[in-house]
């Protein structure tokens, strides 16, 4: 198996992050919003990845496993709120719960 | 393995730009699905045989089909790729646009005096079991409880409300 350059391989994900987060910058929907954040934590999970096959060490693999519980969660909790606000206030735009009820 | 790498990387590149550029949650979420079976591919090209496989069957199989559940639940469709439409004029992308880029290249600076290359051997998936249920074990139950807390969140999160005064 040929070895690629490590920095080509962490190029790629450094790419994928930066691309997501440019998605959650100009994107305004909550839906969006979720799968931008979803873009970056899988960047940083290929970076784990990334690190764990340069050294030949399977420990990126573990934390790759973890990173992707986190994930997993993170949409579980975050999708549930999305569905609440809409069905609250009818739109996914956050505008519409930028208010406050003192 | 580089030819399959850098042909999977393009792929996730590719597929990723047009996710965050499309008005249509529906289409969005299909390129994020081909995206993260690029990044499958690269796990695959690095010798991550276990996390490529995790990735397709856990990200591209069960987060995303939650998100196209929903998706469908909301019946968003033609409604919402109208209120996202106009945000997506070019002009909107510029600050963005130059931050990220700004940052790209940053990160791509300073990788790139990085001279090592990647050991190019498959690690497979006992070694990563073993060190799962070895060393990490506290890691797993934390893992675990962080799962247990989620589902117990989401599901008081998306019940429907009852009418107002008859619970309390």
């Amino acid at each position: 198996m040929s070895a690629v350059p490590l920095a080509h391989a962490l190029g790629v994900c450094a790419a994928l992050f930066a691309l997501g987060l440019a998605g959650l910058l100009v994107r305004r929907g909550l839906l969006f919003s979720l799968m931008c954040l979803e873009i970056m934590l899988n960047a940083a999970g290929l970076a784990f990845v990334v690190g764990g096959s340069r050294w030949a060490q399977a420990d990126g693999q573990v934390m790759f496993v973890l990173v992707l519980t986190l994930a997993a969660a993170e949409v579980a909790v975050g999708l549930a709120l999305l569905l609440q606000i809409h069905r609250r206030f009818r739109s996914l735009d956050p505008d519409a719960v930028a208010g406050m009820k003192a | 393995m580089s030819a399959l790498f850098y042909t999977a990387s393009a792929v996730a590149i590719a597929a990723t730009l047009l996710a965050i550029t499309r008005a249509h949650p529906v289409h969005a979420l299909l390129y994020l699905i081909v995206s993260l079976l690029g990044a499958a591919g690269v796990m695959l090209a690095l010798g991550a045989p276990f996390a490529a496989m995790l990735e397709i069957v856990v990200y591209a199989g069960a987060i995303m089909v939650l998100f196209v559940f929903v998706v469908m639940l909301l019946n968003l469709g033609p409604g919402a790729a109208r209120d996202e439409a106009p945000w997506l004029r070019p002009r909107y992308w510029i600050g963005p646009g130059l931050l990220a880029a700004a940052l790209l290249m940053q990160l791509l600076a300073s990788l790139w005096t990085l001279d090592a290359p990647t050991a190019g051997v498959e690690i497979g998936p006992k070694a990563v079991g073993m060190l799962l249920f070895g060393p990490y074990l506290l890691a797993v139950e934390l893992g675990s409880m962080l799962l247990l807390a989620g589902l117990v969140s989401a599901f008081h999160l998306g019940r429907v409300q009852p009418a107002r005064g008859s619970s309390e």
